[in-house]
């Protein structure tokens, strides 16, 4: 049995956007890095919308869109409250986002992981796929000092060890740094990819050539569940998916398919993807329990980034940019305490933690915290105020020869009848409190 | 002894998909790997390493991008990687590629010692010929023994090998001498999981990579298309078939009534089919 006798300057456990940030960022600056993936090739694994943010990955290569393999670039986000039969939207569409370096993409995660990976190989990253981290090697003292693989050999030791193995967290969990993920703080979300010849999606969206759109819904499509649905356009497919908490769903007993089923048949989905040939359907896990369910992420040798840190803002649909600029900050405190010759204890590696306070993410997370139980213990918000819109919005366009004066009572009433005056304003303070 | 295998780099069949309106395949983001009879005979060869001693050279042609496979044969446990790319190679057909192996096959005696046993797999999934293999044998002069389930064994000194071979309708015993040729049957063997120390020293390995000049080939006419006498002349996805499988229910379990039912639907379906057996069954 080969044994490994070298010792690397960091192993990242996952090849997401957290660890390829992360692996690029340190060997980028020279550090001898090794990244494990357990996928049979970097994104195999891996499951998003997917939306990215160009931000996020421009901080970490900049000229990423020279060959990145994009494939639209966002100019209309439409965001839908839906009841069974309607929906009441709002679209913003502007001209100012078909840019030069657009702000948001829509992309394929298969494809755009591997380039992402092959990012890191060239700066010098050792990658090694369908290689799984079963556990995390500690000294007597209870620093980590590397991992053992499901591969003969080892262990594989290193200075530190940043896992980046997505929302599961297992190599964590199974080394007692983190509990097992609660049914209440996670969403599982379910997706598509439906093909349709490009001249049908710009027809249908209204597009032109790279430009795409977006469509966040929510309201009665999750069935009483917290949860939203999405439709995104890509080159020559859409992605179209919807997800829920995992306990509402293990609740309500409804199959996620089940759930794709009925949000596909919507009349607003339906036409969209009338006519498309499905080829393929992923389900994946997204940790949403906000800051508040996050895990300890740093301690003596390792360190934590993206969803296994829980680094998701729910409201805003953000992911992926949180775990590439978490990936990237835990990289460059690394790259920043070998350069200063200092270990990667505790003590120092709380330097990650603060950068991740003084950028978006952590504040982000901060400000959203109390979100995920206000919508867990009021419901009403994505069942109820969707159809309350529906109603009003059918009651004041219908011409039917009611006066204006007669539509508007009739508005009135019906809301109060619905959620009453006191449950609004509750409604609007608890909204309010929770965004604030 | 020297074992040399030859691996291709194919489109991951599995996840390859048809442009549902053109009709082509989308290659694009299509991950590739290592033809998978290939690595019954890369496991083959490693066994009989294993067990002789001696080196492992894996062989590809193909694009740059090729060397990944390279790598991952290392990271099961080859010893050597050796890429042969050149565009001259482009739009080789099996003539042209055995052709351009063999040489690369030589040149690699030359510089490690000539291989006793070369081994391919039974065939591509991309092209599915089983041409190539039995095409090297052919131009190297070596003993071919195809469609090979089992080595029972290999006598270096008496340079003879003896090996099960499927065929029609058995299995064949046979002996021949060395240097030899194999193509491995799929199954014939469990293809190993390299150690964390192999897959590190693939990823890492100084490949070599010869354009043809350093393979030592000389007649460009036999390489690439010019090389190639085949042409494709269409690609094109095989008509839909407008029946679809039919469900069969049937009352009770026992094979009595399975019968009736199964007899029951297929003269609903084909009304025809009833009355001509019922026309032919009255002569009885």
């Amino acid at each position: 049995m080969a044994t490994v006798q070298e010792r690397f300057d960091a192993i990242v456990v996952g090849a997401g956007p957290a660890g390829n940030a992360a692996a690029y960022t340190m060997a980028k600056a020279g550090l001898k890095v090794l990244q494990l993936e357990r996928g049979e090739y970097p994104g195999s694994k891996n499951v998003q919308g997917a939306i990215l943010y160009a931000d996020a990955l421009e901080k970490i290569i900049p000229d990423f869109r020279e060959d990145a393999p994009l494939e639209r670039h966002v100019i209309e986000q439409r965001i839908w409250m839906m009841d069974d039969s309607s929906h009441t939207g709002m679209h913003y569409r502007s001209e100012d986002f078909n840019e030069e370096k657009p702000n948001r993409y829509t992309i394929i995660r298969a494809q755009f992981d591997r380039w992402f990976s092959s990012q890191v190989r060239e700066a010098g990253g050792i990658v090694l796929c369908e290689t799984t981290v079963t556990e995390l090697v500690k000294d007597t003292k209870g620093n980590v000092i590397g991992v053992l693989t499901d591969r003969h050999g080892g262990p594989l030791l290193a200075d530190v060890v940043v896992m980046a193995e997505g929302v599961n967290g297992l190599v964590g969990q199974r080394s007692g740094l983190r509990d097992e993920l609660k049914p209440d703080n996670v969403a599982l979300a379910v997706k598509e990819m439906h093909f349709l010849p490009q001249e049908v999606i710009e027809s249908r969206f209204n597009l032109k050539g790279d430009a795409g759109v977006v469509i966040e819904a929510m309201g009665t499509i999750t069935k009483g569940m917290t949860g939203t649905g999405f439709l995104y356009t890509n080159k020559e497919s859409v992605s179209i998916g919807i997800g829920c908490i995992v306990s509402d769903m293990s609740k309500s007993g409804i199959k996620p398919y089940n759930l794709l089923d009925s949000f596909k048949s919507h009349p607003s989905i339906a036409p969209l993807i009338a006519g498309s040939e499905v080829k393929e359907y992923v389900a994946h896990l997204i940790p949403e329990g906000g800051f508040r369910a996050m895990p300890e992420i740093y301690g003596n040798g390792w360190i934590v980034a993206g969803d296994a840190a829980h680094l998701v803002n729910a409201v805003h649909r953000e992911g992926s940019n949180l775990a590439m600029t978490s990936g990237r900050l835990a990289g460059e405190t690394i790259v920043w305490l070998k350069r200063r010759r200092e270990p990667c204890t505790s003590v120092n590696l709380a330097e990650y933690k603060k950068r991740l306070e003084d950028s978006f993410v952590l504040k982000d997370m901060r400000k959203y915290q109390k979100i995920p139980a206000l919508l867990h213990g009021n419901r009403q918000l994505l069942d109820l105020y969707p159809r309350m819109m529906s109603g009003i919005a059918q009651t004041w366009l219908r011409v039917d020869g009611k006066a204006k004066t007669a539509k508007e009572s009739e508005i009135f009433k019906s809301v109060r009848k619905q959620r009453g005056l006191a449950g609004l304003v509750a409604d609007g303070l608890r909204f309010a409190r929770a965004w604030r | 002894m020297h074992i040399v295998v030859c691996i291709k780099q194919v489109p991951d069949s599995a996840q390859i998909r048809v442009h549902p309106v053109t009709n082509t395949i989308m290659r694009q983001g299509v991950p590739t790997i290592i033809n998978p009879y290939d690595l019954f005979a890369l496991e083959e060869a490693l066994r009989l390493r294993d067990r002789l001693g001696g080196t492992v050279t894996v062989l590809t042609m193909g694009p740059p991008m090729a060397e990944d496979s390279l790598r991952k044969a290392l990271g099961i446990g080859a010893d050597r990687g050796v890429l042969l790319t050149d565009r001259f190679f482009a739009g080789s057909d099996t003539l042209a590629t055995s052709f351009a192996l063999s040489q690369a096959i030589l040149k690699i005696g030359e510089t490690w010692g000539v291989p006793e046993v070369v081994f391919t797999g039974k065939q591509t999934i991309d092209g599915d010929t089983a041409q190539v293999g039995p095409g090297i044998a052919r131009r190297l002069g070596l003993q071919q023994l195809t469609y090979v389930s089992a080595i029972s064994e290999v006598d270096l000194a008496g340079k003879s090998i003896t090996v099960s071979r499927r065929a029609e309708g058995g299995v064949q015993e046979l002996k021949t001498a060395l240097p030899a040729l194999i193509t491995m049957l799929e199954g014939s063997n469990e293809v190993r999981r390299g150690s964390i120390g192999d897959v590190l020293r693939g990823a890492r390995a100084e490949l070599v990579t010869w354009n043809a000049a350093a393979a030592g080939i000389t007649e460009m006419g036999n390489c690439g298309l010019r090389g190639s006498p085949t042409v494709v002349k269409r690609v094109f996805a095989p008509k839909a078939r407008a029946t679809k499988a039919v469900p069969i229910e049937t009352r009770e379990r026992d094979a009595e009534t399975i019968a009736e039912d199964i007899i029951a639907q297929l003269y609903a379906t084909q009304p025809a089919l009833e009355a001509e057996l019922l026309r032919t069954a009255a002569g009885y």
